[in-house]
């Protein structure tokens, strides 16, 4: 069998057209798209056609789109960018969640450290913001809110719309960090009232290296490199033409197939949880309602999600754990903790994602060695023996 | 991060796996906070190790350093066991990713705790350091 990919929260393959387009864009559009000679308006000409069929797609202005490098810039740049903005004004408060993604919170920490205070917002065991404790969290000194769209562990799409709309109620800037929600869900940053939005390509079958930060006109916001002209003179640096066109032809591929796309993925992934919580004391993370479609994230008692994640790697599945040792730390993931859930459960968990080229057969032959490796490690855990001898007890 | 063959071979085909009824010692030591708990049964006779088995819940690392402490004291005199040091584990397997020092210690302690708990029945008693409970106590053996 050939092996399965079910880790697209990670990263996704490129579409055909995706390379096809980049190679196409190294050879024939080389020409700096800052230069005044043709091959150079020849490559400025794309680049503008490129902004503008994305920002389309986003419900923005061309001229409201920033190239980055990823969405770890793009958060990076948005944050630190309000928060230096809200400073001069003698604002120091920042209001995020608790199960932000590293990009996002570590910057924050690193702003609290500068003299920032922060509240996270509790994210309850479902997983999702309460817009009712945002608008309680608001300050006058409020420099930001920084919400994610959706989130990469447990996939829950939050509400975007009513944050960013309480946001601009209070007149405090709403930033959110979507980069695992772009190209799966349809999204418009002027109707969700969203000011500043974190785009990633690779997260939606695009190239590595380049995403976007979308920032309203009118909000005073700083530079992020000093150079030359590119993006406005925010961030200079020659253009990545051939990732920006891979980026939007991604993009116009991922949101043309969407009502396709998206019911088919969601029917796999939900076979997938329904198999997967056959397995006693096993439990779904986050809410299912509203919730990215190829994502499951589920924790098995008893069992570490290492031991699991290397098991179906060596049967030739490729997911990810949810689990300290994958960051080196000995501590379980942050997002698991935020839902409540104890550190020896939340040690045990896996991720799936899945995307539009993962088949039945595929989810079904997961399944099968899931249950089977699920078993092999509880037959050899102490921590699964006590729950049985626990259970044992309290049956008599 | 990335594991030795070593590491991969005692974690996909662990050695010694499994339970003794009648071990002369049992040792469990490791927190399930922490995501590793070691259990490590030993049968002496004429204070040899004859038999030695492991359960273990953790991740590859902690199961690959059970399945090699195993393997090092297996045959060996009780004395010599209490030798095992997590260098040593480490050393066997080829190596370990530095945030996983941790699980090798554990191995360690595992091995030293089942000696402990068979020199208790024998009736004598012995200062046998081991897991805490306190994660942070394991990356002081890191140094």
């Amino acid at each position: 069998m050939e092996r399965i990919y079910f880790d697209n929260a990670a990263t996704t393959a490129p579409y055909p057209a995706v390379l096809a387009a980049m190679t196409e864009t190294a050879q024939g559009f080389y020409g700096n798209p800052s230069s005044l000679h043709s091959e150079g308006q020849a490559a400025q000409k794309l680049l503008s056609a490129c902004r503008a069929k994305l920002a389309g797609l986003l419900g923005c202005a061309p001229d409201e789109l920033y190239f980055t490098s990823g969405g770890s810039e793009a958060d990076n740049w948005a944050i630190r960018g309000l928060a230096k903005a809200g400073a001069k004004k003698g604002k120091h408060h920042i209001v995020t969640s608790a199960f932000e993604h590293h990009a996002v919170l570590h910057t924050v920490q690193a702003l609290e450290k500068e003299g920032f205070s922060v509240t996270y917002l509790p994210v309850h065991e479902d997983g999702y913001v309460r817009p009712a404790e945002l608008e309680a969290a608001l300050r006058d000194e409020t420099a930001l809110v920084t919400v994610m769209y959706a989130n990469n562990e447990i996939g829950t799409i939050q509400p975007v719309a009513e944050l960013g709309a309480i946001c601009r109620a209070y007149g405090v800037p709403f930033h959110t960090d979507a980069v695992q929600a772009v190209g799966h869900l349809k999204i418009d940053v002027a109707n969700e009232n969203i000011d500043l939005l974190s785009l990633s390509a690779h997260k939606f079958h695009g190239p590595k290296g380049i995403g976007a930060l979308y920032v309203r006109k009118g909000l005073s916001f700083p530079n992020l490199i000093e150079g030359g002209a590119q993006e406005r003179s925010r961030r200079a640096g020659t253009e990545n033409l051939p990732a920006i066109h891979g980026m939007t032809v991604a993009l116009e591929t991922a949101l043309a197939d969407l009502d396709k796309t998206a019911p088919c993925v969601r029917a796999l992934r939900d076979r997938l949880i329904a198999g997967a919580l056959k397995i006693e004391r096993s439990r779904l993370n986050g809410g299912i309602e509203r919730r990215l479609d190829g994502n499951a994230s589920i924790c098995f008692e008893g069992v570490e999600g290492e031991a699991l994640l290397l098991h179906l790697d060596l049967a030739g599945i490729a997911a990810s754990s949810g689990s300290a040792c994958t960051s080196g730390s000995l501590d379980p993931s942050h997002v698991l903790l935020a839902l409540g859930l104890p550190h020896e459960i939340a040690h045990g968990s896996l991720r799936l994602s899945l995307c539009e080229s993962n088949s039945e057969a595929e989810v079904d032959y997961f399944l099968g060695k899931l249950a089977e490796i699920v078993a092999l490690l509880r037959d050899m855990s102490p921590v699964w023996e006590k729950l049985q001898n626990e259970s044992k007890q309290e049956g008599r | 991060m990335a594991y030795s063959e070593k590491v991969m071979d005692h974690f996909a085909n662990p050695r010694n796996v499994g339970k003794l009824e009648d071990a002369s010692g049992v040792g469990e030591v490791g927190n399930a906070k922490c995501g590793d708990i070691m259990k490590m049964y030993i049968r002496v006779e004429d204070g040899i190790i004859t038999d030695v088995k492991f359960n273990t819940y953790g991740c590859a690392s902690a199961i690959a350093t059970s399945s090699m402490a195993t393997e090092m004291i297996k045959g060996k005199p009780v004395s010599e066991a209490l030798k095992l040091t997590n260098k040593a584990v480490i050393e066997a397997l080829d190596g370990l990713p530095p945030a996983k020092v941790h699980c090798s210690v554990l191995a360690e302690e595992a091995v030293k705790a089942a000696v402990a708990d068979y020199y208790r029945r024998q009736g004598i008693e012995m200062e046998i350091p081991g897991c805490d409970g306190h994660c942070d106590g394991c990356h002081l053996h890191e140094a």
